[in-house]
C-alpha cells in the first residue's frame, strides 16, 4: 500500500534536495511547510510552489541550531497544516578542513546542524506518531557516515551519528507502524558538493529532482527503508564498510 | 526555562492500552520542584494532570497536549511505628514499597486493589478498593491525613478533622485539587503473611449472590469471578473466593511467611518463565479461547485441603493482575476496556443478570467478570454504595462499534438503576449519566473545584469528559 502524504514539514528546504522534495510534495497536493536559516531563498521556493499552483507551502524561517525554538514550532505548524504525517529533515552542512588544520568550532557546528538539529526535531515528531501510531520520518543521512572520512571528519562522524539515530528510533517506533527513513545518498548536485575541488561526474553525480524522486519513492513505500540513493551506492558502501582499517586508511578518499 | 522547551515529550496509554496521547512530562523530586512546575504550567497557559504507575484503565492520567506530572520521582516512605502500625509516605510510594517495608513487622495495607504498583497519591485520587471492601471500605477510611499542595502553591494537610470537606473531596477527587504529597495510612495488623482461601462454586447468578451473603459476617475478603460465556440457567456461573487472615495459633508457619521472600510471587508457571506467559495467552485471548479456558476453571477442582480451603500469601491472593507479567498485551494492539457496573443491592441480581444476557445478545462478551460486594462513604466522587459490582473486560476488536454501543447500553442500565461509575476503570462514561449518578455531590465537588482552582490549572482527559471541569 502506498503511503500518501498530506501534511509535511520539510527542515532544511531552502535550497538542495530539501527544496526539491518540498516542491514535489507541493505538487502531489501535500500542505507543507519548509523551514530553512536563509529568507531569501526560502521564500522563493514557497513562492516557486505558490506560483505553480502546486498545493500550499509555509514558510518559516529557522535555524536548526535553535534546539529550543523546536516544540512551540512544531505546534505551530502542525496546528497551521491541520495535521502532520511526514517530517523531512534535510539540513545539513559540510566543512572540508584544509591539510592539517583542526578547529573545534566549524565541528561542533557541523554537530549541531547535521545531528543536534536532527534529533531536536525528530524526537517531538516520533512521539506525536507513535501516540497515533501512524506517519513517517525522513532524514538525509550520507554514505559518508559509514566510515570516519579524513576528508570531512566531523560531516562522516555527524551522519554516523544521523544514521544510527535514525535506526534507534526505527527500533523503538516501527512497531507502531511507524515508518522512519534512513537515507544515504551518494553525491548530489548540491550546495554542499559545490565546495569540493575534484567534482565527480556523470553517473556518479545525481541531480537533486532525481535524487528528492527516489526519496519519496522509498518513504511512501512504507516499511521503514534505509537506502542508498541512488541504489547503486549499496554495494559501493558495502565494500568501503567492510574494507579493514589498514587499507581504508591508505586510500585518499 | 520555559516547560515547553525542556519538558519530556511522552506517550501516555491507560493500562487498558485502548487510548494514548502525547503530553509533555515532568517529574519533580520534591515540593518545591512541584510548586515550581505548576507556577511554569499556569504561566504557559498548561493544564496539570498528574499520573503514578499508569494503572487507572483509562485515560485518568492522560493530559492530551498539556502536562502530565509524574509522581514517582517522590518516593520516600517517611516514617513507620511497627507498634502502632502508622505509615507516613511520599505521593509516588507504591503499595508494593509499603508491604515490603511493613509486613515482616506484622503490618498489612488494610486496602490494596488486585496489583500493587498503584501509588499513594493514585489510590487517594481514585479512592481504590479491595476484595474486603464490604467489610472495610475503600481506601480513604485508611487515611489519616493527607498533604495537598494547592494550584495556588499552597501546601494543606487535611484529614476528617481539618477541612472535611475538601479531605472528602480530594479522596476519590482525581487530582482536581492538587498533588497529594503525603499521606498518613493506618495499616492492619496481621499475624500470619498467610490466609486461608475457600473456593466456592456457585452454578448461577443468583447462587453467587446467595454465596456471598452466607460468607460475608465471618470472611475478611471475598471475590467472584463469572463466567460470561455461560447462558440459560447457567448465566452468570463461576467461583467465590472467601478467605480469612490466619492467626499465629492457626499457621504453624505464621512468622516465617510474614518475609517478604515467602510473599514473592513465583517467577514461573508450569516452569515457563513468567515475562513470556503473556505470549502463550495470546492465542486463547479471542472467544472460543476463552470459553475453552473458562469451561476448564469452572470444572476443574482446586486443590484444597481437608478443611475445604488453601493456603496463600497475602500477595498472592490479593496480586492476581501482576500474576503473569504484561498479560495485557495477550489483548493485542488496540488493548482491551473494563466497564465496572455499580448497582444498588435491591437492583443488583436482576441488572446483573440483564447485563450478562445483553453482552451475549451482541455478541461482545467479557472475557473476566469479576464480582464484589461494596458499601457507601462519604467522599464526593466515590463510587461506593450499598451494592454490588460487576467487573467487565472486554477486548477491544477491530471493528469496535459493536462494543462501544454495548458499553453505552451497560453505562445506561447502571444510570437507570441508580448506581454509581468508578474512574479508575472507566473509559466510557459519558457527562450526562455521570452528572445523573452524582447529581448533589458532584455540584459539591464543582463548587469546591471553583473556590480552590478557580483558573482550572488542574484537569485531565477523563475528568473532561465526564464533565466535571
Amino acid at each position: 500500500m502506498k503511503l500518501v502524504f498530506r501534511h509535511a514539514i520539510v527542515v532544511g528546504a531552502s535550497s538542495g534536495v530539501g527544496a526539491e522534495i518540498a516542491r514535489q510534495l507541493a505538487a502531489s497536493g501535500c500542505a507543507v511547510a519548509v523551514l530553512g536559516r536563509r529568507e531569501t531563498e526560502l521564500k522563493a521556493v514557497a513562492a516557486g510552489i505558490s506560483a505553480t499552483g502546486g498545493g500550499r507551502a509555509l514558510a518559516r524561517v529557522h535555524d536548526v541550531r535553535d534546539h529550543a525554538s523546536v516544540p512551540a514550532l512544531l505546534e505551530e505548524l502542525v496546528t497551521e497544516l491541520g495535521g502532520l504525517d511526514l517530517l523531512v529533515y534535510a539540513a545539513g552542512i559540510m566543512n572540508l578542513p584544509h591539510e592539517g588544520e583542526y578547529d573545534a568550532v566549524r565541528d561542533r557546528t557541523e554537530l549541531e546542524v547535521n545531528l543536534l538539529g536532527a534529533m531536536a526535531w525528530t524526537a517531538p515528531v516520533a512521539a506525536r506518531f507513535e501516540a497515533k501510531r501512524a506517519g513517517t520520518i525522513v532524514a538525509i543521512s550520507s554514505i559518508a557516515g559509514e566510515r570516519g572520512r579524513r576528508t570531512f571528519p566531523a560531516y562522516s562522524t555527524s551522519k554516523a551519528g544521523l544514521s544510527t539515530w535514525m535506526e534507534a528510533l526505527r527500533n523503538r517506533v516501527a512497531r507502531y507502524g511507524v515508518n522512519i527513513v534512513t537515507v544515504k545518498p551518494g553525491f548530489m548536485d548540491t550546495r554542499v558538493l559545490a565546495q569540493v575541488e575534484k567534482k565527480p561526474k556523470g553517473a556518479l553525480l545525481t541531480s537533486p529532482e532525481r535524487a528528492a524522486e527516489l526519496i519519496l519513492a522509498a518513504a511512501s513505500r512504507g516499511g521503514s527503508p534505509s537506502v542508498f540513493v541512488p541504489w547503486m551506492w549499496w554495494p559501493i558502501a558495502m565494500i568501503v564498510r567492510h574494507l579493514p582499517s589498514f587499507v581504508f586508511r591508505r586510500l585518499n578518499i | 526555562m520555559p516547560l515547553r522547551t525542556t519538558a519530556a515529550w511522552r506517550v501516555l496509554d491507560g493500562f487498558g492500552g485502548s487510548v494514548r496521547s502525547l503530553a509533555r512530562s515532568v517529574s519533580p523530586a520534591s515540593v518545591d520542584e512541584l510548586a515550581a512546575a505548576f507556577a511554569t504550567a499556569r504561566a504557559e497557559g498548561w493544564t496539570v494532570s498528574f499520573r503514578g504507575a499508569g494503572r487507572s484503565y483509562g485515560d485518568a492520567s492522560l493530559n492530551t497536549g498539556q502536562l502530565a506530572v509524574d509522581g514517582r520521582a517522590m518516593r520516600r516512605i517517611l516514617s513507620f511505628d511497627p507498634e502502632t502500625g502508622v505509615l507516613e509516605a511520599e505521593g509516588g510510594v507504591s503499595i508494593a514499597e509499603i508491604w515490603r517495608h511493613t509486613l515482616p513487622h506484622g503490618w498489612w495495607p488494610a486496602v490494596v486493589p488486585g496489583t500493587m504498583y498503584p501509588t499513594m497519591a493514585g489510590c487517594v485520587g481514585m479512592n481504590i478498593h479491595g476484595k474486603n471492601c464490604f467489610k472495610v471500605g475503600p481506601f480513604g477510611d485508611h487515611v489519616l491525613e493527607l498533604d495537598l499542595l494547592t494550584a495556588n502553591g499552597e501546601r494543606k494537610t487535611l484529614s476528617r478533622a481539618v477541612e472535611p470537606e475538601l479531605f472528602r473531596a480530594v479522596i476519590a477527587g482525581l487530582g482536581l485539587f492538587g498533588a497529594v504529597t503525603r499521606v498518613k495510612l493506618q495499616l492492619k495488623h496481621v499475624e500470619s503473611g498467610r490466609m486461608r482461601v475457600s473456593p466456592i462454586v456457585t452454578e448461577t447468578l443468583p447462587l453467587m449472590f446467595d454465596a456471598f451473603e452466607a460468607h460475608m459476617p465471618r470472611a475478611d475478603y471475598a471475590v467472584g469471578w463469572v463466567d460470561c460465556f455461560a447462558t440459560g440457567r447457567a448465566l452468570g456461573r463461576g467461583l467465590v473466593h472467601v478467605a480469612n487472615h490466619l492467626h499465629e495459633h492457626d499457621d504453624p508457619e505464621a512468622r516465617r511467611s510474614l518475609s517478604v521472600e515467602a510473599q514473592e510471587l513465583p517467577g514461573s508457571i508450569m516452569g515457563l518463565p513468567k515475562s513470556l506467559l503473556w505470549v502463550f495467552m495470546k492465542p486463547f485471548t479471542n472467544d472460543l479461547g476463552v470459553r475453552l479456558v473458562n469451561q476448564a476453571k469452572f470444572v476443574l477442582p482446586e486443590p484444597v485441603e481437608d478443611d475445604g480451603a488453601y493456603r496463600q500469601s497475602h500477595a498472592g491472593f490479593a496480586f492476581l493482575l501482576d500474576y503473569v507479567p504484561d498479560w495485557r498485551l495477550a489483548y493485542g494492539e488496540a488493548g482491551f476496556i473494563q466497564v465496572q457496573l455499580f448497582v444498588p443491592d435491591p437492583q443488583a441480581r436482576e441488572v446483573f443478570a440483564e447485563a450478562l444476557r445483553l453482552c451475549q445478545r451482541r455478541g461482545v462478551v467479557s472475557y473476566l467478570g469479576v464480582f464484589k460486594r461494596h458499601r457507601p462513604d462519604d467522599y464526593l466522587l466515590s463510587h461506593g454504595l450499598d451494592g454490588w459490582s460487576l467487573a467487565l473486560d472486554f477486548k477491544v476488536p477491530r471493528e469496535a462499534q459493536r462494543l462501544w454501543d454495548t458499553a453505552a447500553d451497560l453505562t445506561r442500565l447502571v444510570r437507570d438503576a441508580g448506581g454509581t461509575y468508578y474512574p479508575a476503570k472507566d473509559q466510557v462514561v459519558d457527562a450526562g449519566s455521570f452528572a445523573r449518578a452524582f447529581g448533589d455531590r458532584l455540584t459539591r465537588f464543582r463548587d469546591l473545584k471553583r473556590r480552590m482552582d478557580p483558573s482550572g490549572l488542574f484537569a485531565n482527559d477523563q475528568a473532561k469528559r465526564l464533565g466535571i471541569v
